[in-house]
C-alpha cells in the first residue's frame, strides 16, 4: 500500500508536537502555539469556501463562537467529554453553514458576503441575550487538572488542537486534488459556464458551506478550556474575522498549503507583537497587509514563491 | 427521407422580462443529427430562446422537451447531463486552468460512471483533436487568443457528451479563414451525429450550413423552412431591413 | 396607546436619518456595483471628526458635517481610483474587490480605537436633550434636528442625480457604459464623482448619528447590517426606495426597541436583510 508523502510529513509532525509536551517546560510556547495552530484550523477552513470556491465569509467569528458557545453549553448540561464536544460543535457548525448558503447561494456571490456579516451579527445579539451561557458577562469553564497521558491541560489542548489542524488541512488537501475540489474550481472562475459544464453549482457551494462552517465551528470547540472565561466580546472578537480572511489571501488562496503558511507566519508574528506592541497596533498591521497584498500580491505568497521559481533558470 | 421523433421540441415557450415580452411563444423542433440555423435581427430572442433551452432561464410559459421529457424548470447542469451543450458567446473560460484541464471539467460532470484518471486525460486529449487544440493541451487558458478561446468553448460543449450543440455565434468577429475553421469544426462534430442548432449573423456560413433555418424576429418565429426558401421569403427581408 | 405613538414617531424620524446613512451605498453598491462594506466604517469616522471639531473649535455638529464633505468627497474619489486600478480593471472585483473594502473597514476602525480608545463619544449641543411636543407625542431634537437634515441631504443628492448632467450620467453610468462614452463622458471619471459623492454622505450622516447618541468605534458594525438592508430592500437602485425602506426599517426597530428592549434592535435589521435575500432578493421596488 503505497503512502502518500504528504501522511508521512503529517504523523512525522504529531509525533514531533508530542514529544515536544514531554521535553519542553515553557508553558508560554503551548498557549501561544494553540492560538497559532487554531488559525491555521481557521485559515484552512475559511479558504474551502473562499479561495477554493471564490465566496467570502465575512462571519468567521460567528462559526468560531458557535463552536465555543456549543462546547459551553453542553459542558454544563451533560457534562460531555471534550471529543464529543467538538464532534456536535463541527455538526451544529455545519448546520449552520449549510442554512446561510440556502438563503442566499443562489444570489450573487456579494449577497451571501453580506449575509455572513449578518450572521455574526444576529448569532452574537442571541448569545449575549442567552443567559444559560452566561449572556453578557460571560461564563467560567473549570477544565481538569489532571489529565491522561499529558502533564496538564494546556500541554493536552496544544496536541489536541495540532491534531485538529493536520486533520483540517489534510481535508482541505483531499478536497483540493478531488473531483470536488476540481468542480469548485470550476465555481470559482466561472460560476455561470461551470453549471452549463454539468457541474452542480448549488450542491458543491452547499457542500463548501457545510464543510468550512463545521472545520470553524471544530476550531472553536476546544476554546473555552483554553481560556477558561467566554464572553461574548472575546469570542466574536474582530481578531478571528479579519485572520482567516487575511491568512489565506496573504499565503495564497488557491492551494491547501497557502492557508497554512499565512496562518504560520501571521500567527507567529502576532504572538510575538502581543508581548512587545498593543494589540490593537498588531490588528492594525495584520489590517494593512491584508490590504497591501490584495492589491499587490493578489496571489498571496505562494504566488509571489511561484513568479520567482519561473524566472529563475531551471 | 422518414420522419424520426425530435430530439427537441418547443412548445409555445413564452419569456418575459418585466414587462417586455422577449419571447411570445415560439415552437421550434429539431431533429436528432439535423443542423438548423436560428437567425434573426438583434433583439429578437435568439440568445434569450437558447438560454430556455439551455437552462440558464426558465421558461415563463410554454413547455421545452428534450427527447420526449420535459425539461422547462430543469436546472442547467441537469440539462447539460441530459445531452444539451453550449457554448458562450462570449468565452467564459476557467481562467485559472489549461486548457485541457477545462475540458476535463465537463467530462467528469457528465460521465455516468466514475472515471480514472487516465481515462479522463485520453478522452479529453480525443476531443481536443477533434477541435485542432491539442497542440495547447498545457496552455494557460487565460493565454489563449480569440479564435482559441472560441475553439475551446466548443471543445467544451462537446466534452459534454451532447446530442445537441448550440453554438452561440461561435463566428462573430472572426476573419474569413477563421470563419471557416470553425464551419469546418461543427461539421466535424455534426458527423458524429450531434444536432446543431447555429446562431449566427454571417449569413453564408449559415445558408452552406444548414439544413433548416428558424428566423426569430421580435420575440416570434417568422419564416422555418429550407435555407433557399428562407432566403425568398419577404416576412425575413422585412425584418431585417424594415419596413 | 401613547407608547405606540411615540415608538412609531421616533421610528420614523430614525427612519429618515437611516435613510441619510444609507444612500451613499445606495449610490456605490445600487448603482454602481461595488460592494464598498467600509460604508459605516467611515460614518463612524465621520462622527469622530465631527465629535474632535465640536471639542476643539466648537462647531455645531450639522455645521462640521458640512465642512467635512468635501474632504470626504477628496477621499472617497482617491479610494475609488485605487479600487479601479487595482480590480476593476483586471475584472477582479468579486473576492478581492471586498477583501479591500474590508481591510479598509478594519483599518478605520482600529485606528479609531487607537485615536480615541472604545469609550463613547458625544456631543452635546443646546438643542439635545430637548424635545418638541406635539399633543401627546414627543420628538426630540436629537431625532428631529437628523431627520430635517437627512430629508435635505436625501433630496439634494435627488435633485442632483436627476437634473445636472454628472448626475444623470451618474445613473447612466450604471445602466449602459457605452452609451456614456458616446456621449463623451469619460465612465472612469463619472464612477470616482459618483463614489467621491457616497462617502461625502458619510461626513453628514456621521455628524448626524452622534447628534443621535453616543458613538464608540466599533457602532459601525451594528450599521453595517442596517445599511445593506435598506439598500436591498429599497431595491437596490432607487433613492425613493431606499428612503421606504429606511422608513419601515426604523419604525419597526422603534417598536422592537419599545416592547422588547433595545438589546434586540441590531437584530433586526439582520432579520429583515436574511429575509429579504430569501423571499425577494429584488427588494420592494426592484425590477
Amino acid at each position: 500500500m503505497r503512502i502518500s508523502w504528504f501522511w508521512i510529513i503529517a504523523l512525522a509532525i504529531l509525533a514531533a508536537g508530542v514529544l515536544v509536551t514531554k521535553v519542553v517546560d515553557n508553558r508560554f510556547i503551548f498557549y501561544a502555539s494553540y492560538v497559532v495552530l487554531q488559525f491555521v484550523v481557521l485559515a484552512t477552513a475559511w479558504n474551502i469556501l473562499g479561495g477554493f470556491t471564490g465566496y467570502v465569509n465575512f462571519g468567521s467569528a460567528a462559526f468560531f463562537a458557535v463552536g465555543a458557545y456549543t462546547s459551553i453549553a453542553l459542558d454544563k448540561a451533560f457534562g460531555l467529554p471534550l471529543p464529543a464536544l467538538i464532534l456536535v460543535a463541527g455538526m451544529i457548525g455545519g448546520l449552520i453553514g449549510l442554512g446561510a448558503g440556502y438563503l442566499t447561494l443562489r444570489l450573487r456571490g456579494v449577497f451571501f458576503a453580506i449575509a455572513t456579516l449578518a450572521l455574526a451579527v444576529v448569532l452574537e445579539t442571541l448569545i449575549t441575550n442567552w443567559d444559560y451561557v452566561g449572556g453578557a458577562s460571560g461564563s467560567i469553564i473549570i477544565p481538569p487538572t489532571e489529565v491522561m497521558f499529558f502533564d496538564d491541560i494546556i500541554e493536552a489542548l496544544f496536541s489536541l488542537m495540532l491534531l485538529l489542524a493536520v486533520l483540517a488541512v489534510a481535508i482541505a488537501r483531499y478536497v483540493s486534488i478531488s473531483k470536488i475540489g476540481r468542480g469548485l474550481a470550476a465555481i470559482r472562475d466561472d460560476e455561470v459556464a461551470a453549471e452549463c459544464m454539468g457541474v452542480p453549482t448549488l450542491k458543491l457551494k452547499l457542500i463548501s458551506t457545510t464543510l468550512s462552517g463545521a472545520l470553524m465551528g471544530i476550531a472553536g470547540a476546544p476554546y473555552p478550556f483554553y481560556v477558561t472565561y467566554v464572553e461574548p466580546a472575546s469570542a466574536f472578537n474582530l481578531t478571528y474575522a479579519v485572520n482567516s480572511i487575511a491568512m489565506p489571501m496573504i499565503g495564497g488562496t488557491t492551494t491547501w498549503f497557502g492557508p497554512v503558511i499565512g496562518a504560520l507566519l501571521l500567527g507567529v508574528m502576532q504572538q510575538w507583537a502581543t508581548v512587545t506592541i498593543s494589540s490593537e497596533l498588531n490588528l492594525l498591521i495584520v489590517g494593512v497587509m491584508l490590504v497591501a497584498f490584495v492589491i499587490l500580491a493578489p496571489q498571496g505568497i505562494v504566488g509571489l514563491v511561484r513568479k520567482l521559481v519561473k524566472r529563475s533558470p531551471k | 427521407m422518414t420522419a424520426a421523433a425530435p430530439i427537441l421540441r418547443i412548445n409555445a415557450v413564452v419569456k418575459r422580462f418585466g414587462g417586455f415580452t422577449a419571447l411570445d411563444g415560439i415552437d421550434l423542433e429539431v431533429a436528432p443529427g439535423e443542423r438548423l440555423g436560428l437567425i434573426g435581427p438583434n433583439g429578437s430572442g435568439k440568445t434569450t430562446l437558447i438560454n430556455c433551452i439551455s437552462g440558464a432561464l426558465i421558461a415563463d410559459g410554454g413547455a421545452v422537451l428534450f427527447e420526449g421529457a420535459d425539461i422547462t424548470a430543469l436546472a442547467a447542469h441537469q440539462r447539460t447531463k441530459s445531452g444539451i451543450a453550449r457554448s458562450f458567446q462570449i468565452p467564459r473560460p476557467f481562467a485559472s486552468m489549461t486548457v485541457a484541464e477545462n475540458v476535463s471539467i465537463p467530462l467528469e460532470y457528465t460521465e455516468r460512471r466514475a472515471v480514472a484518471d487516465r481515462d479522463l486525460a485520453e478522452e479529453a486529449h480525443e476531443i481536443l483533436t477533434l477541435i485542432g487544440l491539442e497542440s495547447l493541451a498545457a496552455t494557460a487558458a487565460g493565454a489563449l487568443t480569440q479564435i482559441e478561446l472560441r475553439k475551446l468553448e466548443l471543445a467544451r460543449a462537446m466534452a459534454c457528451h451532447p446530442k445537441l450543440l448550440i453554438s452561440d455565434e461561435a463566428m462573430a468577429g472572426l476573419s474569413g479563414n477563421e470563419v471557416d475553421e470553425i464551419l469546418e469544426i461543427l461539421l466535424r462534430v455534426n458527423d458524429r451525429g450531434v444536432a446543431i442548432i447555429m446562431i449566427e449573423h454571417i449569413m453564408r456560413a449559415v445558408m452552406g450550413f444548414s439544413e433548416r433555418i428558424a428566423v426569430l424576429d421580435a420575440g416570434r418565429k417568422i419564416a422555418d423552412g429550407e435555407p433557399g426558401a428562407i432566403m425568398n421569403n419577404p416576412d425575413v427581408e422585412r425584418a431585417y431591413l424594415g419596413e | 396607546m401613547d407608547l405606540l405613538l411615540n415608538a412609531v414617531a421616533a421610528g420614523i424620524l430614525l427612519g429618515g436619518f437611516y435613510a441619510a446613512v444609507s444612500i451613499g451605498l445606495t449610490i456605490c453598491f445600487g448603482q454602481l456595483d461595488i460592494v464598498n462594506i467600509a460604508h459605516p466604517a467611515f460614518i463612524v469616522l465621520g462622527s469622530f471628526c465631527t465629535f474632535m471639531l465640536y471639542e476643539k473649535l466648537g462647531f455645531d455638529p450639522v455645521l462640521a458635517g458640512v465642512v467635512m464633505t468635501p474632504v470626504f468627497f477628496a477621499i472617497g474619489m482617491a479610494l475609488y481610483s485605487i479600487y479601479y486600478a487595482s480590480f476593476e480593471k483586471r475584472g477582479d472585483e468579486s473576492l478581492r474587490g471586498l477583501a479591500f473594502f474590508f481591510g479598509i473597514m478594519f483599518i478605520v476602525e482600529v485606528l479609531l480605537i487607537m485615536t480615541f480608545g472604545v469609550d463613547y463619544r458625544l456631543v452635546e449641543t443646546s438643542y439635545i436633550g430637548q424635545s418638541l411636543n406635539i399633543g401627546v407625542v414627543g420628538l426630540p431634537y436629537r431625532l428631529l434636528v437628523p431627520f430635517l437634515v437627512s430629508l435635505a441631504m436625501a433630496g439634494g443628492i435627488y435633485l442632483y442625480l436627476s437634473r445636472t448632467f454628472t448626475g444623470r450620467a451618474i445613473l447612466a453610468v450604471a445602466q449602459d457604459r457605452l452609451a456614456l462614452q458616446l456621449m463623451g463622458a469619460d465612465p472612469v471619471r463619472i464612477k470616482q464623482i459618483a463614489f467621491g459623492l457616497g462617502l461625502a454622505s458619510t461626513a453628514v450622516a456621521g455628524a448626524l448619528l452622534i447628534m443621535l447618541g453616543p458613538v464608540e468605534p466599533s457602532v459601525g458594525r451594528l450599521y453595517i447590517g442596517r445599511v445593506f438592508a435598506i439598500v436591498v430592500l429599497g431595491g437596490m437602485t432607487s433613492i425613493g426606495g431606499t428612503m421606504v425602506a429606511a422608513l419601515i426599517l426604523g419604525v419597526v426597530e422603534s417598536m422592537v426597541a419599545t416592547f422588547y428592549g433595545p438589546s434586540w434592535a441590531p437584530a433586526v435589521a439582520f432579520g429583515f436583510l436574511l429575509i429579504t435575500l430569501a423571499v425577494r432578493p429584488s427588494g420592494l421596488f426592484g425590477r
